[in-house]
């Protein structure tokens, strides 16, 4: 406990109150100032900062409630505690919805006080705590807007603030939602080329000739309905970073095209003859395996090396769970600044089930959870019943990694256990034979005591 | 140097009592203790509206009644004290001042003189410690832990715990007892 740094003001017009009370205050080890009305008041919150403020509701020339209010404009983070000899349920309900934390009816049992000011203290001590924890886990588990602590991915951020400064292509590879637009964009933004534009492109959601015109642009008159001259994202990205997303289903003709660009750095408009020159860096990205890919004759190999320069892999959200609980935190707080909610956290036995969960559609998938959390939520902690997660279609489970045999002897095992170790009635549900299920319980050494209940 | 008791409660002095007060102050201080057995008696300090004595009211009084020719005065009293805020106090002192005044009122156990008194001793060794510059210690069986109740009293020593005692120490052997930040237990 940093009584030292707690900063205690007593607001009192009485000089005996005063300083018997700061004195008494003082023994604590807390720093004391007092001041003799309001006005003194709001001169001490202008010109130091207060931990505690013991404000007396009763006082000639500014009452304690005026003080209070003004309080909250000028130190919100002040605790301030109403001291009144006249209480009434009125004041009391009337200074805690003005802000105040609690109210003392003086004189007050010396117990009361001190327990008072002890629970104050332990709670800025935890808020300080929390909020230095917080920045540090931003600081060496944060990429620009990527957060992660677990050991794969600080070896992707390390990577990718290494190719950032080079000048080299980059190759994303990664299932959807697992952020390879974010990581994207935070290399560019740690690039020298930050100040130039970044452009993304999704290739799979367009025709083969619409990407082709959107990519390299158009002349006049290229084909029907180009009225106008059209820049394409190539141009639109020099000086800076062309994001080339879903790069694996794009069709073998603009494999080629895009293939010389990369190799010259030129190209025309769709239409045109006069080759433009740009400065570029591509990041391409994908979910599909593109050496299987072409392997299968269905990707350029040429184009693969020229896009494979820098591969970066970034793991399914199942591979790194430990990290689930600061990104929710992340969400939470950002999502709380976005929709002007005042959320502030998950409750523990929703974030053991978040933490279980099967999220096929990674961080992006996490990230929709909470958003929609935060909507049905009517607290400021998140529940499990708020997160709806028996809507969702990823069915929770335990994923530890195991071969097929340790899951088949798993399954087995839970079979038994619910057939409390009827061997003929296992069998039938596993729609096996009976010799078969003995051979399997022989071959994975299966006994009693975890066999049968 | 040396500490002055004073009783200066509205009953006869009792020689245990002030006997066992006096043996509690001298081991926590280890300093010569002698009481001091003037005849006068505070006035100006009964608070009609509580029915109470003020505690600072005390401590002036000590102030300007104690003849001097100790270091310290402590008073012991049996009428009740308050602090304008607080309901009653067990008694007051001031940071690194020469006066302290301790009452038994609130410290009775009914049939108990044992408990009652040794009480007593515990919250004068309180009370003298923070003239000698001491804050109140975290731990809750040093006699210096704050104690708001008779239960935090029982749950002290009569004694300075080995921090408490080491900045007691020195700040005798610096001559002086200033209370300084930097030294601050509770830091």
């Amino acid at each position: 406990m940093s009584t030292a740094k707690t900063r205690i003001l007593i607001v009192d017009d009485e000089e005996i109150v005063r300083e018997s009370l700061a004195g008494w205050l003082e023994q604590d080890g807390y720093t004391v100032a007092t001041a003799a009305d309001g006005f003194e008041a709001i001169a001490q919150l202008k010109d130091h900062e207060w931990s505690i403020m013991l404000l007396d509701m009763k006082m000639p020339g500014m009452d304690g409630l005026t003080v209070l209010e003004q309080s909250k404009t000028i130190q919100p983070a002040t605790t301030v505690v109403i001291m009144t000899a006249y209480a009434t349920v009125e004041t009391a309900v009337n200074a805690i919805k003005r802000g105040a934390y609690d109210y003392l009816v003086k004189p007050c049992d010396p117990e009361e006080l001190s327990l008072m000011i002890q629970k104050i203290v332990r709670e800025h001590d935890l808020v300080r705590e929390n909020e230095t924890l917080r920045r540090a886990l931003k600081r060496d588990y944060k990429f620009r807007d990527m957060v992660s602590k677990s050991a794969v991915m600080r070896e992707v951020f390390q990577l990718a603030k290494t190719a950032a400064r080079s000048q080299s292509t980059i190759l994303v590879l990664g299932e959807s939602g697992t952020g390879k637009e974010l990581l994207s964009r935070a290399i560019h933004a740690e690039s020298p080329r930050a100040e130039g534009p970044f452009v993304a492109i999704s290739c799979s959601a367009l025709t083969e000739t619409l990407l082709e015109s959107e990519l390299f642009g158009h002349e006049k008159g290229a084909f029907t309905g180009a009225v106008v001259r059209r820049r394409g994202t190539f141009e639109a990205a020099h000086g800076g970073t062309l994001f080339l997303d879903e790069i694996g289903d794009i069709s073998p003709k603009l494999q080629l095209d895009l293939l010389r660009v990369l190799e010259e750095r030129k190209f025309c408009r769709v239409g045109g003859t006069d080759p433009i020159t740009v400065d570029v860096r591509i990041i391409a990205a994908t979910n599909r395996d593109l050496k299987k890919a072409v392997a299968e004759g269905v990707f350029r190999d040429d184009l693969f090396y020229r896009l494979n320069v820098i591969p970066i892999t970034l793991p399914p959200l199942r591979d790194r769970r430990e990290d689930i609980p600061l990104l929710v935190e992340h969400f939470v707080e950002r999502l709380a600044i976005e929709m002007k909610r005042p959320v502030e956290g998950v409750s523990r036995e929703a974030m053991a089930t978040l933490m279980s969960w099967e999220f096929r559609g990674n961080v992006r998938e996490l990230r929709n959870i909470v958003e929609r959390a935060m909507v049905c939520a009517s607290g400021a902690v998140l529940q499990l019943d708020d997160f709806k997660l028996g809507d969702n279609p990823s069915v929770p489970v335990k994923v530890a990694p195991a071969s097929l045999e340790e899951a088949e002897r798993r399954h087995i095992v839970a079979i038994l256990d619910q057939t409390e170790g009827n061997v003929s009635q296992a069998a039938r549900i596993l729609e096996i034979d009976r010799v078969t299920l003995y051979n399997k319980i022989r071959k994975y050494s299966l006994r009693a005591p975890e066999t049968t209940k | 140097m040396a500490i002055h008791l004073w009783w200066i409660g509205e009953a006869a002095r009792d020689e245990g009592t002030m006997g066992m007060v006096r043996t509690q102050v001298e081991g926590a201080f280890e300093t010569e203790v002698v009481e001091w057995t003037g005849a006068q008696r505070p006035s100006g300090t009964f608070d009609t509206r509580r029915a109470q004595h003020s505690s600072r009211g005390m401590l002036g009084w000590l102030h300007a009644t104690w003849p001097g020719g100790a270091t310290r005065v402590l008073g012991v009293t049996d009428v009740d004290l308050f602090m304008p805020v607080l309901t009653f106090v067990f008694g007051e002192a001031q940071l690194e001042g020469d006066a302290a005044v301790v009452s038994a009122a609130r410290l009775v156990e009914p049939g108990n003189q044992a408990l009652t008194v040794a009480r007593l001793a515990k919250e004068s060794v309180h009370e003298l410690g923070h003239t000698f510059g001491l804050l109140h210690c975290e731990s809750p069986r040093c006699v210096m832990a704050r104690s708001a109740s008779v239960r935090a009293v029982d749950t002290k020593q009569p004694r300075l715990c080995p921090a408490c005692r080491d900045k007691y120490r020195l700040f005798q052997q610096e001559g002086h007892h200033v209370y300084r930040e930097d030294q601050n237990p509770h830091r």
